[in-house]
């Protein structure tokens, strides 16, 4: 055995410590403890992460593309078709990854593998299990979305510097949708609902947010819910920083901050929740 | 001043009450159970010590602080074994003790130094690179309670340390708590085994409905509520009240199970052979000293593994 600490008590009372203030590892070591399964599981995600965006990128983009784009003339003047894709597929895949890492494997945290109650008996608060989880999220999305821009760089399905501050923003979408996920998972009693919100949210809103094709050419109803979707404007961003200015998906600083603004709106109230619901799951 | 102290401890689900009105000081040094069956209220007790389940009722102060506003604290002093092992099952015997002892804010070095120390006590120092799905039953026990230890805690809480365990790795898994013992940690555990009771606690409290039925040593329990000796008579019979007029005058007491009486007696041979001089030729017969099951038996009416 190794020496005995003899810690001091504070008694009683006295501590004036506000309840529940942070001891111990705190989010930090909650996101230690992601990062030790990342090391582990990694290959496992090489094909949801990167081969699947990749394989989208060449089959509609240089695929379908060669059927849009004829001569001279392209769908968005001035625009490939791949470099549309390429640019809307980038917030695409940054909301698939979050989708993914917050329904099964927050699920699997709270009940198949018990490990946010394991972490809970430690000093760990429920706080610093959704800001670890969360920050673990969005290294990964950092991660896949670094090495989409690499390849559409190389490519020349994205052009320019600026294309590298399409990054942040695709990880700021991919985060307006992990914490409502987030919250949404909380409240499941198993993972069928997983399934739901696949089929009935992710999907529907991969194909209509403008991913593959300018929301202008749905009917009005479905433009409506387009717009809704976070994914619309993080597309909106992430096009107009991988194409740069001078194309027709330019928007102005003050567009952008709109942008910004409605994806940080839904990360913020869905990290509200989250923390909420999680107690709520977990502190019983 | 003692390490827990509960006064008119209450914890509902609703309209469930799980833990209704206990008492319980437990102080340091010493290694007290919680005994009784499923469903005693053993489980949300111990979650209420390690300030994961907030208190309903009543008054709680684990090492002299208030869980509701001092949880993180207290926690960051507790060791808690809890009924499930929740492991980290695809990392290595070693990755989980450096992840977990990071949670509790120690230093890599500091883990890591602790850890190799650790599971030497725990026989698992071959193990340290393997990982955990790999390991025994009885090993990822030994694991998670070594991962308890890793923040050199005041109080360790086990929840049923040896539930789901073949008797060889429940040996084991008790001379390691015996040292620990030793070693001056506070130890509280609860089981439904009155064995592991006999074995571990100095003082205990048996549970049942949430309430509290009895406290004191192992001995003194059985003392109190039981005889020196039981003998277990069976007979061919499908009722055992049957044959209850014919043995109950050679004991203090006799229980009826389904499958057999249970005679309280000081002296069970002799008890054994009265009963044969008198004709009564049971199919099997057993003499053997009372236990907490007894205790369980006498105060509740029922077995305390079903």
């Amino acid at each position: 055995m190794t020496e005995r600490t003899t810690a001091s008590l504070p008694s009683g009372g006295e501590l004036t410590t506000d309840p529940g203030s942070a001891v111990g590892g705190g989010w930090r070591s909650v996101l230690g403890y992601w990062l030790a399964i990342y090391r582990r599981i990694w290959p496992s995600t090489v094909i949801s992460s990167f081969l699947a965006p990749l394989l989208y990128l060449a089959g509609m983009g240089y695929g379908l593309g060669a059927l849009i784009d004829s001569g001279d003339r392209t769908a968005v003047p001035g625009v490939p078709y791949v470099a549309f894709v390429a640019t809307g597929l980038l917030a695409a895949q940054a909301m698939q990854t979050a989708a993914a890492e917050t329904t099964y494997s927050v699920f699997g945290a709270i009940k198949w593998l018990r490990t946010y109650e394991a972490m809970l008996a430690t000093p760990l608060r429920v706080v610093d299990l959704v800001r670890g989880h969360l920050a673990y999220l969005a290294l990964r999305l950092t991660l896949v979305t670094t090495i989409f821009v690499g390849v559409a760089l190389t490519l020349g399905a994205m052009r320019g510097w600026l294309a590298l501050a399409a990054i942040p923003a695709a990880v700021l979408g991919g985060l307006a949708f992990a914490t409502p996920i987030y919250a949404f998972t909380t409240l499941q009693r198993s993972d069928e609902g997983f399934n739901i919100l696949n089929r009935f949210v992710i999907m529907p809103l991969f194909l209509f947010s403008g991913t593959f094709f300018p929301l202008g050419q749905l009917p009005t109803v479905l433009q409506a819910i387009g717009w809704a979707s976070p994914l619309t404007h993080a597309v909106t961003l992430t096009r107009a920083l991988g194409l740069g200015p001078g194309t027709p998906m330019w928007i102005t600083p003050g567009q952008a901050a709109l942008h910004v603004g409605y994806l940080a709106l839904w990360a913020a109230l869905g990290y509200v929740a989250s923390v909420r619901l999680l107690r709520r799951r977990m502190v019983v | 001043m003692p390490l827990i102290h509960a006064a008119g401890l209450r914890k509902t689900f609703g309209d469930f009450v799980a833990v209704d009105d206990i008492d319980v000081d437990v102080e340091e040094g010493e290694s007290f159970g919680f005994l009784g069956p499923n469903g005693a209220g053993k489980s949300s007790t111990m979650r209420m010590i390690g300030c994961t389940s907030p208190v309903s009722g009543g008054e709680l102060r684990v090492l002299g602080m208030d869980p509701l506003t001092h949880g993180p604290q207290v926690r960051s002093q507790l060791g808690v074994v809890p009924q499930q092992d929740a492991l980290d099952e695809e990392l290595t015997v070693a990755e989980n003790m450096l992840v977990y002892g990071r949670y509790f804010g120690i230093d890599r070095a500091v883990v890591r130094e602790r850890a190799r120390g650790l599971l030497e006590f725990a026989q698992l120092t071959e193990k340290a690179d393997s990982v955990v799905e790999a390991l025994s039953g009885g090993m990822k026990r030994r694991l998670t309670i070594t991962r308890a230890l890793i923040n050199n805690p005041r109080l360790l809480l086990l929840d049923e340390p040896t539930t789901g365990l073949d008797p060889q790795a429940r040996h084991i898994l008790w001379d390691r708590l015996f040292r620990l013992k030793r070693e001056g940690v506070t130890l509280v555990l609860t089981t439904h085994y009155m064995d592991e009771a006999e074995q571990l606690c100095d003082r205990l409290v048996v549970m049942d409905h949430g309430r509290i039925v009895a406290e004191g040593s192992p001995l003194s329990l059985i003392a109190q509520h039981a005889s020196r000796e039981v003998l277990e008579l069976r007979f061919d019979v499908a009722d055992h009240a049957e044959r209850l007029a014919d043995v109950h005058d050679l004991a203090d007491r006799v229980e009826v199970l389904p499958d057999r009486l249970l005679l309280y007696v000081d002296d069970g041979d002799g008890a054994l052979e009265s009963a044969t001089a008198r004709g009564i030729h049971p199919l099997s017969a057993l003499v053997r000293r009372a236990s907490l099951e007894d205790v369980f038996l006498r105060l509740t009416g029922r077995s305390l593994v079903e």
